[in-house]
């Protein structure tokens, strides 16, 4: 089976290739895969028979018990062969269908035969979680199939329409799906319909749920508007998904699990009212429409709630018929969709206000029709006739649904006979289609008074398919006992009633009676067709179900609006406040109830006192600041302090990270501080101050209270407790920090540098807007504007020597620094361009030192790229954006993926040599000069990591500094706010 | 173990950095908010210390006698620290943005946010949905219109 299925898949894989290649005799080819998965089912037909049908496991997800099995038992080798032969039936007819030019076919044929496929899986499953997924899968492929015509509107809204309403019942099915799996301790639905949990209260919802499935999928009422207004895909996809195939999922399910669960009240009274209420309702619309399809699709409404009620009833007789009658069903309804497709296709019409005169034109198809309508209608000896006698013949008990029925089928012959009457009727009453068709109509040829155009005949590819269903009506009809042969074994699986029979002719009995006097009212009730129609449209007024159901989608979207109105406020501080609000009130609660520790120290050290007070103050006085550089400077000042309180807990590698961050992070704000006004706005919150302020301190109370608490909540010894044994085993390192980092917990530090990565290109592409950076500034470029940092008009310019501009000797003109003649004269500084001189090599020295050292001592890649960042930041700062570009003429995304991929990639060698991911390796050699060499390979993960600081802060410096710099001389950055700067601010990164 | 008797030095610490962060990350200017952050970050990394146990003696093995503080919240918060300055360059870049885009670095409300509101308040439709909507064409006006691309050639 799964071969079989995977069959169904390659076929729609290739099938948009296929239509390319062959245009649309490709269906030719992709009807066999529908016509395989007929040919296998009957080739198990004698073993399912005997009740040995093949079955097919295979494990999916064994941890959750979720299995592929598949099972071919009466009632799937029945659904298998529907859906195989009318979908190869349906498949050659699209291939003369449809116009060699019709628009999207390759996606048609793809997704029809999907749904072939998932249908195929759906009716085969034995898991009940993988029913599920074919059956959303059914529900894709015919909202797709429905909106092939995507450009209309009413196409569109149908497809909405069906998909909605199908998922919403299948979702509600997937509730019952697990509620019964749970209950029953399986998914395997052969196994909890043979053992099916009973009485309790989640059965009860769980058969509700499921049942809320088979109403949607099956069209019941309340949701059945949606097959009509289905009508709007092509022909060929409402005989099969919306007549044959689909529709019959929810028949499908109910004749499943009836056998389980017939006798509970609750599927009863669900069962019989929308069934019976369905029948009656479908039959009687479908009374009044003008459309072919239409007055098609109501009769399905009407039929499938008819084929629910007797599958889900209980009785075996009343099952077999319901079989029966699914099978009848899936051959006339097909066929009548089929050969009103062929009248569409020649009349260009289906009103059968329009129609007339089809039936002389188009004999063989208006057999085709007879054929099939008959069989709808319950003429003997067709199929249908077949069916329905068995029906009545099941319902003796049930006076109520009998009557029903009855009324119902009295209802299908009367739309019956109008159905063949208004396709193929010669109508005295009605113009010929010609006349009222104003382009070139091919009901021009169905009148012998119209214009002498050339006689056209349908393809008779197009007549034979739903010839060949009519025909087959008729052949099984002939031979009732075969039928009984082969139905019967999954009816008597039905726990309660007499086993059915179905009988060609059983005499004349009060069941024959009734046939009678059915066919005969459905006749008196078609004569007076207009009347009834008129009637009809005179007694009921109010909006029809697809109205109500547009409203109530309207009162969805209002109330979804209003929620989203209420709860979206678009305001950051709205937002915050919340989550800090449910912060103090979810920590702060239990909090409260915590006894606090008994024991306090008031420090561990005295000097603590002295950093703590420096941090408290520089916080307090950062929230009273008013001048941007104010607050950044008192920030550093708190920052500073930080590094010694961490200095004092015993955290020397934390101190000299962070003194390196503050420093780096001050250079970073006044890098952006020298763009943004020099004084926070006056304007913001003044009137929610005292709201912010008791927020703050509520926050800063439970965290201080967590703070008190946390330290004597520890139950467990510290997991860090071995880490200074592990560190020197396996790390090969006294720094246990820095092991911890490259070796112990290598990989989050790995997660951690990415996050520096993602940050760096932020960074630069909210600089550079288009590209990820910008050019490298080489000094040599800029030997002739001596403008860097130009700015205000140099008042020493008339003391300046002349000659600088002209080089006297090649001593004089020698530079501390390379690019230090591309600032501006007045920006210029003799000291710091001699200190930088000095200074740089020796902090790249000593951030190298810091990298090496870092395994054994305080330092590692952390801190030795932000010393080389450092380095950086003072080389720019002496010679502005050239001198940048000589210090470091790379492109920081270069650094920052070579980082990456020297921490992760060589983790992975250790993969290759047998090792885990990230795991060291200590090499200790000898080399002949240096000595005795003792390497840990985690080093190279401590260079990557180095590599990306490094990386970081170029990318930083060469965006918020560089980039901000030339824009700054070249006037680029907006002066006023507007469109107009926007556009160039965007010009200049173009 | 490690003696775990709070230090209230520390512990006082932490509260202010979290009020007074609070305070400036409720505000609208970027830059504030970045510094309301920064303060947050540095009560929260302190937090991390304090709750690790008290002081001790750097993890650092042969670093000398006595209890020594625990390496782990120590790895924690220098990666912290390191991340830390990332977001700050991310935010100051986003508030250079912002000000060469608005000529300030405030953060403001989102106008979708509050053009959905008004809408929602009037009943108006945000989005044109044609599963809500009421035309009055019937089935049959709708059935009209459906006609599928079929052959009329190869009759």
């Amino acid at each position: 089976m799964l071969l079989l299925l995977t069959l169904q898949v390659i076929a729609a894989l290739v099938a948009p290739a296929l239509v390319r290649l062959l245009g649309r005799k490709a269906f030719w080819v992709l009807a066999l895969a529908p016509a395989s998965a007929a040919a296998w089912a009957l080739s198990w037909t004698s073993a399912v028979q005997r009740g040995d049908g093949p079955t097919e496991t295979v494990e999916w997800i064994p941890s959750l018990g979720i299995e592929l099995t598949f099972r071919l038992d009466t009632l799937s080798w029945f659904m298998t062969l529907i859906v195989g032969g009318v979908g190869a039936l349906v498949l050659v007819y699209c291939s003369a269908y449809f116009t060699t030019t019709a628009s999207g076919l390759a996606r048609f044929a793809a997704v029809f035969v999907a749904f072939e496929g998932a249908m195929l899986g759906l009716v085969t499953a034995d898991d009940m979680l993988m029913l599920f997924v074919f059956w959303e899968l059914t529900t894709v492929t015919s909202y797709l199939l429905i909106g092939h015509y995507a450009e209309r509107k009413a196409s569109r809204r149908a497809a909405m329409q069906a998909i909605v309403i199908t998922t919403a019942g299948g979702l509600a099915m997937l509730v019952g799906i697990i509620l019964l799996g749970e209950a029953a301790g399986t998914y395997r639905l052969s196994a909890v319909v043979a053992h099916p949990p009973q009485g309790t209260t989640a059965v009860t919802v769980a058969i509700v749920c499921i049942l809320a499935g088979a109403v949607t999928k099956s069209a019941l009422i309340p949701f059945h508007f949606w097959l009509p207004a289905a009508m709007a895909a092509p022909t060929p996809v409402s005989a099969y998904l919306h007549a044959a195939a689909m529709v019959k999922a929810g028949v499908y399910l109910v004749a499943r699990f009836a056998p389980a669960y017939s006798s509970d009240p609750t599927w009863h009274g669900i069962v019989v009212v929308l069934g019976c209420g369905t029948m009656l309702l479908g039959g009687y619309r479908a009374l009044r429409q003008h459309d072919l399809k239409l007055i098609l699709a109501f009769g399905t409404v009407s039929q499938l709630g008819m084929m629910i009620v007797l599958v889900g009833l209980g009785t075996r007789s009343a099952a077999l018929a319901g079989l029966a009658m699914l099978g009848a069903h899936a051959m006339f309804k097909a066929a009548l969709f089929l050969v009103v497709g062929v009248v569409d296709a020649a009349t260009g019409t289906r009103d059968l206000r329009r129609l007339s005169g089809v039936g002389k034109t188009l004999p063989i198809t208006a057999l085709a029709g007879a054929l099939a309508t008959a069989s709808m209608i319950g003429l003997i000896p067709f199929a249908g006739y077949v069916a329905k006698e068995s029906a009545l013949e099941s319902l003796h008990d049930d006076p109520a649904i009998l009557a029903a029925v009855a009324v119902g089928s009295v209802l299908t012959v009367a739309y019956g006979l109008r159905l063949w009457w208004g396709a193929f009727a010669t109508k005295r009453a009605v113009a010929p289609a010609a006349v009222t068709e104003s382009d070139v109509s091919l009901g021009d040829a169905a009148h012998e008074d119209a214009a002498p155009a050339p006689i056209s005949h349908p393809s008779l590819l197009l007549v034979w398919p739903a010839m060949i269903l009519g025909a087959l009506g008729l052949a099984v009809a002939l031979l009732p006992q075969l039928g009984e042969h082969l139905l019967a074994p999954y009816a008597n699986t039905y726990p309660s009633g007499e086993p059915g029979h179905l009988l060609l002719w059983a005499g004349v009995t009060p069941t024959f009676v009734l046939t009678l006097a059915i066919l005969l009212s459905g006749a008196v009730l078609f004569a007076v067709r207009d009347r009834v129609e008129r009637w009809q449209s005179d007694l009921y007024r109010g909006p029809e179900a697809d109205l109500i159901y547009r409203r109530f989608m309207r009162r969805l979207d209002d109330l979804a609006a209003d929620v989203t109105g209420l709860t979206q406020r678009g305001s950051l501080p709205v937002y915050l406040g919340l989550i800090l609000v449910v912060f103090v009130l979810a920590v702060g609660g239990p909090l409260l109830r915590t006894t606090l520790p008994g024991h306090y120290i008031p420090w561990d050290d005295p000097a603590q006192a002295v950093f703590a007070a420096a941090a408290i103050a520089s916080a307090l006085l950062v929230t009273r600041a008013r001048r941007r550089l104010k607050a950044v400077i008192l920030l550093g000042v708190g920052g500073y302090a930080m590094a010694g309180l961490y200095l004092l807990h015993g955290a020397p590698d934390l101190a000299l990270t962070q003194v390196l961050v503050e420093t780096v992070t001050l250079v970073v704000f006044v890098l952006v501080l020298r763009r943004l006004p020099p004084y926070f706005s006056d304007r913001p919150l003044v009137a929610s101050r005292w709201v912010r302020l008791a927020l703050g301190l509520a926050v800063g109370v439970v965290v201080a209270g967590v703070a008190l608490v946390a330290p004597g909540a520890r139950v467990h010894l510290p997991v860090s407790a071995d880490f200074a044994e592990e560190a020197v085993t396996w790390g090969g390192g006294k720094n246990i920090v820095n092991v911890t980092l490259v070796d112990i917990r290598a990989w989050d530090t790995v997660g951690e540098i990415s996050v520096l990565l993602v940050a760096a290109t932020g960074v630069a592409s909210l600089v550079f807007l288009s590209r990820r950076t910008g050019a490298i500034f080489r000094a040599q470029d800029a030997q002739r504007d001596r403008a860097v940092w130009g700015g205000s008009t140099d008042p020493m310019a008339a003391l300046r020597a002349p000659e600088a501009d002209t080089p006297v000797s090649a001593a004089r003109d020698r530079e501390w620094l390379q690019a230090g003649r591309t600032l501006a004269p007045q920006r210029r500084s003799i000291i710091f361009e001699v200190v930088v001189r000095l200074l740089f090599h020796t902090m790249l020295v000593y951030s190298v030192f810091l990298l090496f050292s870092g395994h054994n001592a305080p330092g590692g890649g952390f801190a030795a790229g932000l010393v080389t960042g450092i380095a950086l930041i003072v080389r720019y700062l002496a010679g502005g954006r050239y001198e940048l570009g000589e210090a470091a003429p790379v492109q920081p995304g270069l650094l920052l993926g070579l980082g990456l991929f020297l921490s992760a990639g060589v983790g992975l060698v250790a993969l290759l040599v047998g090792g885990s991911v990230l795991e060291s390796w200590i090499l200790d050699f000898h080399l002949p000069v240096v000595g005795d060499l003792h390497l840990v390979t985690s080093l190279f993960f401590d260079v990557g990591v180095y590599l990306v600081v490094v990386g970081l802060v170029l990318d930083i410096l060469r965006s918020l500094g560089a980039e901000i710099d030339r824009r700054a001389e070249t006037g680029e950055d907006p002066v006023g706010g507007g469109a107009s700067e926007r556009i160039a601010a965007f010009r200049d990164d173009a | 173990m490690i003696d775990m008797s709070p230090n209230l030095v520390l512990v006082v610490t932490i509260g202010v950095l979290f009020a007074a962060g609070v305070y400036l990350l409720l505000e609208r200017s970027l830059s504030r908010v970045l510094i309301g952050v920064i303060l947050i970050g540095n009560g929260a990394n302190l937090l991390f210390l304090v709750a690790g146990g008290a002081a001790g003696r750097p993890p650092i093995v042969g670093s000398g006698e006595g209890p020594m503080a625990d390496p782990l919240p120590q790895a924690m918060v220098l990666t912290a620290i390191v991340i830390t300055l990332g977001m700050t360059a991310f935010l100051l870049a986003l508030a250079y943005r912002s000000w060469q885009v608005n000529r300030h670095d405030e953060v403001q409300d989102d106008v979708e946010d509050r053009r959905i509101a008004r809408l929602a308040a009037r009943d108006e439709r945000a989005v044109t949905d044609a599963d809500t909507d009421m035309s009055t064409e019937t089935l049959d006006d709708e059935a009209e219109q459906a006609r599928d691309e079929t052959d009329r050639g190869a009759l």
